[in-house]
């Protein structure tokens, strides 16, 4: 598939490691936006600061490269103010989950139509080497020097716990189940959440590319996406962790309930103020 | 007597505002000039609150004096809070238990009506209210048609027996009110305006409200705190109407965050908090700095530090506003005095922000929200909205270099263009970059020395009240204007002016000249440290040479300030 319509040009100086997974990400994630039919000019990649969150700038597509933590409050407001448009966001477990924690919870609730791929190390990569919140019980940096004490974080049972519409794990490391999975994310009508797999080859010396390939494996065909409990049994499971769609639940999104768009479905920049409404509004402050 | 000042003082929850609500539109439809603020603890139910309602026969009495004439304690408590204010003059009027006689300083002053057994006779305590409205009536000779027609509208929907109760208890008010007319323990002598009738009665809430409403508002985000929800909730309740996305975040840097995000996508959008609020904000605000997205500010400040005062007012938040956010770009700050100043200023604000791509304030504080005003009217026909969009192409460059520092603002889906921002220090088109011999110092000089350029020959100047030839000037901002343009008028001095400050930041150099011009330059702020003082001699090199300073939670009173400037 030519995916060049979303290829920055040659010369851009790219800041991630060699062998990183982001370039596999990117990869596949420009690979699924080709397939999908999604142009650049409509297409908004919203992130927050991490290397992760340096992927917007290496596809054509316009760029919303916020502040830290924060890429989802913004991504949720830009598809508010133009549901035309396709908003993605793309950042690290730190921007995610710690800093961004809270707009993670609140957006899941929310439900605004986008979708939320996190690159999921289990470390910080940007900052050189300290815990995530994902990195595992016991995983030693410079700052946690005894090891991790926290439990890790699991995103996908917090998603689960919450109702969420889009729970799905992938790993880099199977490019091919990753890119369908990615495909469905981004096509599905709803807040859509994917925790992505991927190693850190120059701060995770634990979750290797071969962790990632040797502590994995598939949900079965059997799974029933639409089955709560079960998925979130299945987000909880000790051992290897499983990867796919652990569950779907369609509902109306966050732009679904706004009144603005019941009648015209103009975006907000379209939209001038509506000065013979005001003036009602005025004279009704006369009695 | 040319304008009277009654106080209604008792527990939260006791419907104090609905007799503010009532009294101010009856007496406003039957041709006075009507104003109300409150001052009020931060609680539901208890405690002792006040409100203080100025009906006078001349425009616009709309600042807080001490002076009571006439009181209704609905409490036992209400009278030994307000003993500062009590005079020998106060005409008190209430039921036995709520008269604390210590605070009385002229027992035949106080007139007792047993509230309480009117309202039971009536169907129930919860008529006490309007048996005071009905006093309120008589004494100020508002017609039966006009009580009968407000209270149907505000009650009929409650059905037949509540409305006819109601109409009953101010009638029985109103004989009340007619005897102490008869009695002369009252004697009112106000004209009526006729034009009255048909201004406008709206609080600063509402002014602000609408303000964002006429620049074309469409997305507001925001976590509710005092004093500033006051816009959310009216904004919320006009969404539908005007076509807004009303978001309530999760927290304030969600909302200033989403905020940017909605500019970024071609909303126009504002975000209302208080200083605690703002706080957590201010990395978004150096957020738009960088990003040269336009963003409005709201904030509705109150007495810090921390939780500080939470229902109480204050102008403590003007350094705060202008120094928060990390790194150095332009920004503009306005404070409006009055409803109508709320109502312009706004709008501009969004034009502001728009045109050069900047955060931009509105400062004010709980006085000013919660103040009831009456004005002539808000006119649009002026209104211009300027969107400064442009359709992108392919070759679109969000950052691009230019002359006097402002790039086309393009907006994501509109054009075959792409728009990229980014929080990094960014190259022409957004991408990030470290290039520090060149492109840094440019963007340095773009978001910061060129805009604040632009914008010193954009400014609302400040408006000087009183003599043009004076020799002692006091300056003020925001919501002070009507406390010392009326101190001023009392005080008839000749010698005296004042300039009222409507934009705080940036100043524009000619503002010197009025400074210069007086021998002695004097400050008046509801803050501790002269925080405009210092813009003052910060932007302009001049120092006040004298300042005037509250700092208690409570605005200024036009006494006080007469006061100070007697002294002078």
């Amino acid at each position: 598939m030519d995916t060049s319509i979303f290829d920055m040009p040659h010369e851009t100086d790219v800041a991630w490691c060699p062998g990183c997974g982001n370039f596999s990400i990117l990869k596949i994630v420009k690979q699924a936006l080709t397939e999908l039919n999604i142009k650049p000019e409509e297409l908004v990649m919203a992130s927050g600061i991490g290397q992760a969150a340096k992927t917007p700038h290496y596809l054509k597509n316009n760029v919303f490269n916020g502040l830290h933590g924060r890429a989802i409050a913004a991504a949720m407001a830009i598809k508010a103010a133009n549901p035309d448009l396709t908003v993605i966001v793309e950042s690290g477990d730190g921007c995610s989950f710690g800093e961004g924690g809270n707009h993670f919870i609140h957006n899941i609730l929310r439900n605004p139509n986008i979708t939320h791929l996190a690159h999921d190390n289990m470390v910080y990569g940007l900052t050189k080497g300290q815990a995530s919140p994902t990195s595992q019980f016991g995983f030693i940096t410079p700052v946690q020097v005894q090891g991790v004490t926290n439990e890790p974080f699991n995103p996908l049972a917090l998603a689960i716990a919450l109702d969420a519409a889009f729970v799905a794990r992938v790993s880099i490391a199977d490019q091919e189940k990753a890119l369908e999975v990615i495909k469905q994310a981004i096509s599905f009508k709803g807040y859509s959440f994917v925790d992505i797999l991927q190693p850190c080859v120059s701060f995770n010396k634990v979750n290797t590319w071969k962790w990632f390939r040797e502590n994995v494996y598939y949900l079965e065909g059997s799974h029933d996406p639409s089955n709560r409990t079960e998925a979130f049994k299945r987000a909880t499971e000790k051992g290897k962790l499983p990867l796919g769609i652990f569950y779907r639940n369609e509902k109306p999104s966050f732009e679904d309930y706004l009144p603005v768009y019941k009648t015209n479905k103009d975006p907000l920049f379209k939209r001038d103020a509506n000065l013979p409404q005001l003036q009602k509004l005025i004279d009704s402050l006369r009695q | 007597m040319k304008d009277i000042s009654i106080v209604l003082c008792g527990e939260a929850g006791q419907g104090i505002a609905t007799v503010e609500q009532l009294v101010t539109g009856m007496l406003k439809l039957s041709g006075y000039h009507v104003y109300s603020t409150s001052e009020f603890m931060s609680r539901i139910r208890g405690g002792t609150n006040s409100t203080l309602i100025r009906i006078s026969d001349e425009k616009s009495r709309s600042a807080f004096i001490d002076r009571i004439d006439i009181l209704f304690p609905l409490s036992s408590k209400a009278l030994k809070h307000l003993e500062n204010r009590i005079s020998p003059e106060t005409i008190i009027i209430g039921e036995e238990g709520n008269i604390a006689e210590e605070y009385c300083p002229n027992k035949s002053n106080i007139i007792k009506v047993d509230f309480t057994k009117i309202a039971k006779e009536i169907g129930g305590k919860i008529y006490t209210n309007i048996v005071s409205v009905g006093i309120f009536l008589a004494l100020f000779g508002v017609e039966e048609t006009i009580s009968k027609s407000y209270l149907t509208k505000r009650f009929a929907s409650k059905g037949d027996t509540i409305l006819q109760n109601n109409v009953n208890a101010c009638q029985r008010g109103s004989e009340i009110g007619n005897k102490i007319l008869e009695d002369g323990k009252i004697k009112i002598d106000l004209k009526k305006d006729d034009s009255v009738t048909n201004y406008l009665t709206l609080n600063g809430s509402q002014a602000i409200a609408m303000g964002s409403i006429a620049a074309g508002l469409n997305f507001i985000s925001s976590y509710p705190m005092s004093p500033s929800t006051g816009v959310l909730v009216f904004l919320s309740q006009k969404a539908e109407d005007f076509g807004i996305v009303i978001d309530q975040a999760e927290d304030e840097i969600a909302a200033v965050n989403k905020g940017i995000g909605a500019w970024y996508a071609g909303a126009r959008a504002m975000i209302t908090t208080s200083g605690g609020g703002f706080a957590l904000m201010t990395e978004g605000l150096s957020l738009s700095g960088i990003l040269e997205t336009p963003m409005i500010f709201h904030i509705a400040q109150r007495p810090g530090p921390g939780t500080g005062l939470p229902t109480r007012t204050g102008q403590e938040d003007l350094q705060f506003v202008l120094n928060s956010g990390h790194g150095e770009f332009a920004r503009a700050v306005f404070a409006p005095g009055n409803a109508e100043e709320g109502f312009y200023l706004t709008q501009h604000a969004f034009n502001l922000a728009d045109k050069y791509q900047i955060p931009v304030f509105i400062l004010t504080d709980q006085f000013y929200l919660d103040s009831h005003y009456i004005i002539p009217d808000l006119d649009l026909s002026n209104i211009k909205n300027e969107k400064q969009i442009v359709k992108t192409n392919a070759n679109y460059k969000r950052y691009l270099l230019t002359d006097n520092g402002i790039s086309p603002r393009g907006i994501p889906g509109y054009g075959s263009g792409l728009v990229n921002v980014d929080s990094d220090e960014h190259d022409e088109e957004g991408h990030i970059t470290e290039d520090v011999h060149y492109l840094r110092p440019k963007m340095v000089e773009k978001r910061l020395f060129k805009k604040l350029k632009l914008l010193k020959k954009d400014i609302i100047k400040p408006e000087l009240i009183g003599p043009t030839d004076y020799s002692i000037l006091l300056v003020g901002w925001g919501s002070t204007c009507s406390a010392i343009k009326e101190a001023l008028e009392l005080s008839d001095r000749k010698d005296v002016a004042f300039l009222h400050f409507k934009q705080v930041f940036p100043l524009s150099d000619d503002t010197a000249e009025y400074l210069k011009k007086a021998k002695k330059l004097i400050v008046v702020e509801n803050n501790a440290t002269a925080q405009f003082g210092k813009v003052l001699t910060l932007e302009l090199g001049i120092r006040p040479n004298d300042q005037f300073l509250k700092y208690n939670g409570m605005p200024f009173s036009v006494e006080e300030i007469k006061e100070f400037i007697a002294k002078l």
